[in-house]
């Protein structure tokens, strides 16, 4: 039996649309959902010729999980747990901007305490979402051990944020005006102490891995994203700039309190899948650099505020949208409440969305290993992505 | 109960001794397979740092035959639309030519299969079959990964087995002969006294191409697990992935073996000569090749051939007419 009979056989609903073009010497092959370098169930239909990829087309939805349809049915309150499991990698962020976007509309205080701790856990859980990255990425490209090495400091900020949100992985950290909980001393102690030793960490990272040859030859000038194209598909986060735009969400509308810290927004104007891989690099670096000030200024006081709405609030009717800079770029939460108990609609702005659309013209002509690089480097995190 | 000559009258001495060779290499490539195992854990583990496996046995050396004992029982499944028999061929045949490449390999100065003067031939000739059996593979199967593997399998193999042949002729050569033994024998005691001295270069083009042949990374492009989920054995189950896994590992065997014996000097050592010098010099060849796994990304397909064509062909074939010419001069 050829190959192609098979697929006839076969094919479901959206390879048989992608087979319609005329019978060559051409694979149509199903990258996922169950392809190890597809992280999670993203798939993706690919016509190859040879190893040359001729088109690609992105499947979604198989963990979509009504998220947004879930606001709507459950009260203000009750929806805070979901937003650790949109992202399940940084999903302090998704908390920031669902409670961020609640407060504007209740028009809810935060107090100075609980805006410092929320900086110090979302950039912690930064470096952790980076980590995560960086070892997935390089295993991709066929290194087994650096996501060991990630795996272990990454263990380290578990560990810190399990002490303080209770949780390792989906956090709902984060309550209508504060936080749930206080830092403990256990907590201080162990963050200055995982500080000193990531930053030592970091260049031990560039000499083993970001200057070995192969890596470099596996990313530069591969999947070159100019800024034009960055812009027509709504790319934020890394992959906009790593083509040169310095657009970050805390910078660019500052939220909380991130006008008050000194740090840089990395940016390398090469646009390829190595300027991505340097952004980040010099992002977890940044956000030591955040984490070190936030530490130092955090004044003392309540870290939930004493007028925090009760379960059962009701902000009143209106509607109000808070964007927030995650990992992988811009989040958003737009909530419209018309004065019930739970919120009219919910809409969430997913950047992993946005960056994957980049994928199917990227990934055009080239060869198969490297829109597996190509894939990677764009740092999409699927449960993000289908809501 | 009769004695062992009487047993053996009328079949002649060279076939018996084949066979009991036949049999003391398959007790040889069994054991040395797990102990591979094993060491490739846990090198893999040190790398990583975290201790590999420690659980079952003292060192976690029991581990090889637990897994041994898992694969051996999975169900083996064929899947829909498969030439069963091309599928089932592919990994006996990628398994029973090792055999082969072992008997002309001497372990010390008496302890060889069959010492012929052709040996180095007679390894180079059968190795060429691995690629076929992955060929198979990847064709019997009905699955488009394991086709784009086998593709990727046969480009891989054919193009390096040049430089690797050419760097081995090179020794050869040098030495004037075919035979292992010869050239274990011609080589001293003392490392400056090996062929690694006069031949640094084919050692190195030897090496490369030895890993690439192998299909290890960073060289492990036939079965790129995050590209072609496991590439030319990707519907293999149980045994039949079994069978290609202790292939790889014999294969390494194989070429650590024959690189001790052409460039390292062999089972010669400066104290006590013997078997073990041998298996040291292999397995410290061995521990290199798992020690690059861990540590590299994958190259990609283009970059693994421009860089043969490119790079080691030409250099092999200047070693080989360098050494030619030196051969004629001084000789």
């Amino acid at each position: 039996m050829s190959h192609c009979e098979a697929n006839a056989l076969t094919g479901d609903t959206y390879t048989r649309r992608f087979d319609t073009g005329p019978a060559g010497d051409t694979l149509i092959v199903n990258m996922g959902p169950q392809h190890p370098s597809t992280h999670g169930v993203l798939r993706v239909i690919v016509e190859l010729d040879g190893e040359y990829i001729l088109r690609a087309e992105p499947v979604l939805g198989y963990v979509h999980r009504m998220h947004e349809k879930m606001g709507e049915v459950k009260s203000f309150t009750q929806y805070l747990p979901n937003m650790g499991r949109v992202d399940y990698l940084h999903a302090l962020a998704w908390n920031w901007a669902y409670v961020g976007a609640v407060e504007k509309l209740g028009g809810v205080e935060v107090p100075e305490r609980a805006q410092y701790l929320r900086v110090i856990s979302t950039e912690l859980n930064r470096i952790s979402s980076h980590l995560v990255w960086w070892g997935a990425y390089l295993l991709d490209l066929g290194a087994f051990t650096p996501i060991m090495y990630a795996f272990d400091d990454r263990e380290i900020i578990l560990d810190l944020l399990q002490i303080i949100t209770g949780s390792r992985l989906t956090y709902c950290y984060f309550r209508f005006g504060g936080v749930v909980a206080d830092v403990t001393p256990a907590f201080v102690s162990g963050l200055t102490e995982f500080l000193a030793r990531f930053k030592s960490r970091l260049p031990m990272y560039t000499d083993l891995v970001t200057n070995n040859v192969i890596l470099r030859k596996r990313c530069e000038e591969i999947g070159v994203i100019d800024v034009d194209m960055a812009r027509r598909y709504g790319a934020t986060g890394p992959v906009l700039r790593g083509s040169g735009v310095a657009y970050d969400t805390r910078r660019a509308e500052p939220y909380g309190i991130y006008d008050r810290f000194d740090y840089e927004i990395p940016t390398f104007p090469e646009g390829d899948a190595m300027a991505r891989y340097m952004v980040r690099m010099r992002e977890m670096e940044e956000s030591v650099k955040i984490i070190e000030q936030a530490l130092a200024q955090m004044p003392e006081g309540e870290y939930l505020s004493a007028k925090a709405p009760k379960p059962a609030w009701k902000p009143g009717v209106g509607e109000a949208y808070f964007a927030v800079e995650g990992a992988r770029g811009k989040i958003g939460a737009y909530v419209v409440s018309d004065g019930a108990k739970n919120p009219y609609r919910v809409k969430l702005r997913a950047p992993s969305y946005c960056n994957l659309s980049l994928f199917a013209e990227l990934a055009q002509g080239v060869i198969l290993a490297d829109a597996v690089s190509i894939m990677g480097s764009l740092d999409l995190v699927i449960p993000e992505i289908d809501r | 109960m009769p004695d062992m000559n009487t047993l053996l009258a009328g079949i002649p001495a060279e076939l018996t001794r084949l066979v009991l060779a036949l049999i003391g290499l398959m007790a040889f490539i069994g054991l040395n397979g797990l102990a591979l195992v094993w060491v490739e854990r846990k090198v893999a583990g040190h790398v990583q740092r975290r201790p590999g496996p420690y659980e079952v046995g003292p060192f976690g050396l029991i581990q090889p035959i637990v897994d041994a004992v898992k694969l051996v029982g999975k169900q083996l499944a064929t899947p829909a639309g498969a030439d069963k028999f091309l599928f089932w061929l592919a990994p006996l045949l990628s398994f029973l030519p090792i055999f082969l490449l072992f008997i002309p390999i001497p372990f010390s100065e008496n302890l060889v299969g069959l010492n012929t003067n052709l040996g180095v031939l007679l390894i180079l000739a059968f190795a060429g079959l691995n690629v076929l059996a992955l060929c198979l593979a990847g064709w019997g199967q009905n699955n488009k990964w394991g086709l784009l593997g086998a593709g990727r399998a046969v480009a891989q193999s054919v193009a390096y087995e040049i430089p690797l042949l050419l760097a081995v002729l090179a020794v050869s050569f040098q030495t004037g002969s075919l035979s292992l033994a010869e050239i274990t024998a011609k080589q001293g005691a003392w490392p400056w006294q090996w062929n690694i001295v006069v031949q640094p270069l084919a050692f190195f083009l030897y090496f490369i191409c030895a890993v690439a042949e192998t299909n290890r990374a960073p060289f492990d492009l036939p079965e790129a697990e995050s590209e072609l989920t496991a590439g030319f054995h990707t519907e293999y189950s149980g045994m039949g992935f079994g069978l290609f896994f202790l292939a790889e590992y014999a294969n390494m065997i194989v070429v650590c073996s024959v690189a001790t014996v052409l460039f390292l000097g062999g089972w010669q050592g400066p104290v006590e000569p013997g078997w073990w010098w041998f298996l040291i010099k292999m397995y410290a060849l061995l521990v290199v090749i798992i020690w690059f796994r861990w540590t590299y990304p994958r190259v990609r397909f283009d970059q693994l051939l421009n860089l043969n064509w490119k790079w080691l062909l030409p250099l092999s074939m200047v070693n080989l007419l360098a050494t030619a010419f030196a051969v004629k001069l001084f000789a």
